[in-house]
């Protein structure tokens, strides 16, 4: 298990003060001046070391996407970092964690992170719903300007960096990194074709960059104890600690940091006190969030949690939200519900997804009854495949993929339902 | 997508909304809001704006708010935007209200995470209470939508009342908040989990145990 030492976010939890004095008490903006000191290209060369991936899903290095940036402004415009805390992917309440417990992290990474990448300005991008947490971001950064931290020369170090938040209104589509730059210009979340990809045209037609709450809020304690220390938790290509969001059917349901990697079962039996009902009583887990395809239990046990293992099983880490299903559970309401969520927040674009997202809704609540003949699980299987791929962003393979996996893992479970149905009828008749 | 339509344009909605115009207090956050973008970018600030206003028509008419047609307007001319553009945003995302709503706005999550811990049960809850979904009750109060994942799953069921969450519901602790609600009181946010302080596992933490009863510093373990 991670020693409590090596916790990035030692007030996950809240137990004490989230206001400045406290954060910088546990060690943030601690001489931040200095970390910056050592340049632009020195701190991108270190996060590219460290193995940080991308947190918000995709898993992307993130040193490697800092450093698309330009590193000077050949035609005056500037650059801009724009954060994505519109955290909406169900099963996932990490981010949520560290805006309210731990903003200074998230602030003070937002301005080694804009300097790294020469932004003029961080935009926050906070999802709307998340009413409390906003109001202590913003008092986070009014804490961080009165302190001189950012703003003009921040920290001492003649950079001049603003932070501002800016408030989504309910749209699980801005989190994909173009609908979030449409959103911050005042428009619909609607995702923009690429390329041109955002380091080189994103917010106002100016470079821009946009990461995960998580990623940016670890970047200072990673400049601060190296490299070497942040890549020692983790397999290969896996490196770090994570936030891992544990809901559903266990005995205790929690946010925890762990090393990445931590085989599925530690990371139930030490913190979420096992399984609801033992072991036995696991029928599947969505290891990363809704939009990856489900892991039946046989095969998640002794699973490694991080990119590779899960990639491994089908599946995928996604934001490390793991939602557990137990026996208990009608496995195709579970996977329908997660389609009805894709049909409620598609955006209404693309014609496969718009359509798409709909039609497999209603496919799947009529096999959740069974109303439906078995032909019609390939037809399903063959639409998802239509909608995969087909559309400008994610989000119409994230609503083909909980579907597939539940085809390829339960088409046992779908036949049978489907057969007892037309029983029922067949008896009817005689 | 999500089918969202505005009320009817009547007479007597622009009799009422016609002659919307911020408080000096809400033109300082508007103005607030709009420095935060660009010289020439103000169109980025329709979103805080839509809730400013949505904002103030709650506190106008005792409720959360939403958005008659004429108080959309008067953002758009505020913005310098054409109507349509300002209109479309409002109806684009959820948290826009674009009919009336109650003095409480009940949003219980439904989403898969909840699911799995019980949401059916707080939705039926609310029900037997006479709420009806996306219509205001009778005697003003509430106002009952399902809403899609609220990233609130470890401490799940949950619903969000208007700018609060109630967390690790049952039907019983649910009860328990509407009722101080419905007589005036301010229940506690957050989780209703004796003993549970946010999302660390029932019944105590797991890791950074020294966190509970003091602001500890690491740093010296390092």
């Amino acid at each position: 298990m991670l020693a409590d030492k090596d916790r990035i976010f030692t007030n996950l939890y809240g137990f004490q003060d989230w206001g400045l004095k406290a954060a910088q008490a546990r060690g943030d903006w601690d001489d931040t001046k200095a970390l910056l000191a050592r340049g632009p290209d020195s701190i991108i060369e270190e996060i590219k070391a460290s193995g940080l991936r991308g947190r918000g899903g995709a898993g992307f290095p993130t040193g490697l996407k800092w450093s698309f940036m330009p590193k000077e402004s050949r035609d005056g415009r500037p650059s801009f970092l724009v954060i994505n805390a519109d955290e909406s992917e169900p099963g996932s309440c990490k981010d949520r964690e560290i805006i309210r417990h731990d903003p200074h992290k998230l602030v003070e990474g937002a301005l080694v992170a804009g300097f790294a990448m020469r932004a003029r300005a961080a935009y926050i991008y906070i999802r709307g719903e998340y009413i409390r947490e906003a109001e202590t971001l913003q008092k986070a950064i009014d804490e961080a300007y009165a302190a001189g931290l950012i703003g003009k020369n921040a920290c001492k170090s003649g950079y001049d960096f603003d932070v501002f938040m800016h408030r989504g209104a309910g749209a699980y589509i801005c989190g994909e990194e173009t609908a979030m730059i449409e959103s911050l210009e005042g428009k619909k979340g609607q995702p923009r074709l690429k390329p041109p990809f955002p380091a080189g045209a994103g917010l106002y037609g100016c470079p821009t960059t946009v990461n995960n709450v998580e990623s940016i809020a670890v970047a200072p304690t990673i400049l601060r104890r190296g490299a070497a220390w942040f890549s020692s938790f983790g397999r290969e290509n896996n490196k770090g600690t994570k936030l891992f969001q544990i809901s559903g059917h266990v005995e205790k349901p929690c946010v925890v940091e762990e090393s990445m990697s931590i085989p599925f079962e530690e990371l139930i039996e030490k913190h979420c006190g096992g399984i609801r009902g033992g072991w036995d009583n696991l029928l599947a887990v969505i290891p990363g969030g809704s939009s990856v395809p489900l892991v039946p239990a046989a095969q998640i046990r002794s699973a490694p949690m991080d990119f590779d293992g899960l990639k491994e099983l089908g599946s995928g880490l996604g934001t490390a939200a793991v939602i557990v299903m137990d026996k208990s559970t009608d496995i195709v309401r579970a996977i329908s519900r997660l389609s009805y969520f894709y049909k409620h927040e598609s955006c209404g674009q693309c014609t496969p997804c718009r359509e798409g997202t709909g039609w497999m809704w209603r496919m799947m609540e009529r096999l959740r009854t069974g109303d439906a003949a078995i032909e019609e699980i390939d037809m399903l299987q063959e639409v998802t495949k239509q909608v995969e791929g087909h559309t400008i962003c994610a989000l119409g393979d994230a609503a083909a993929w909980p579907i597939q996996g539940l085809i390829r893992h339960f088409r046992p479970e779908l036949e049978r339902r489907i057969n007892e149905h037309n029983a029922q009828f067949q008896e009817a008749a005689e | 997508m999500a089918d969202r339509t505005p009320a009817p344009d009547t007479p007597e909605l622009r009799a009422r909304w016609g002659a919307f115009e911020w408080t000096p207090e809400n033109r300082k956050t508007a103005d607030w809001h709009i420095a935060k973008y660009p010289e020439g970018r103000q169109r980025s600030a329709v979103m805080p704006l839509l809730d400013l206003a949505q904002r103030q028509v709650g506190a106008e008419t005792d409720t959360q708010g939403w958005l008659p047609l004429p108080v959309i307007e008067y953002v758009a001319k505020y913005l310098d935007m054409p109507v349509i553009r300002v209109l479309e945003v409002a109806s684009f995302y959820f948290m826009y209200n674009l009919k009336p709503v109650g003095k409480f706005h009940v949003q219980v999550c439904g989403t898969t995470p909840c699911m799995l811990r019980g949401s059916d049960d707080i939705m039926t809850a609310c029900k037997k209470r006479g709420m009806k979904k996306g219509e205001v009750s009778e005697d003003g109060l509430w106002t009952l939508t399902e809403v899609e994942c609220m990233g609130n799953c470890a401490t799940a069921p949950m619903v969000q009342i208007n700018d609060d969450n109630f967390e690790d519901l049952t039907p019983e602790r649910l009860h328990a908040v509407l009722d101080a609600l419905a007589a005036g009181e301010q229940p506690k946010a957050g989780t209703q989990e004796p003993g549970r302080h946010t999302s660390e596992p029932a019944g105590g933490p797991t890791t950074l145990k020294d966190m509970v009863t003091e602001n500890h510093d690491y740093r010296g373990e390092w």
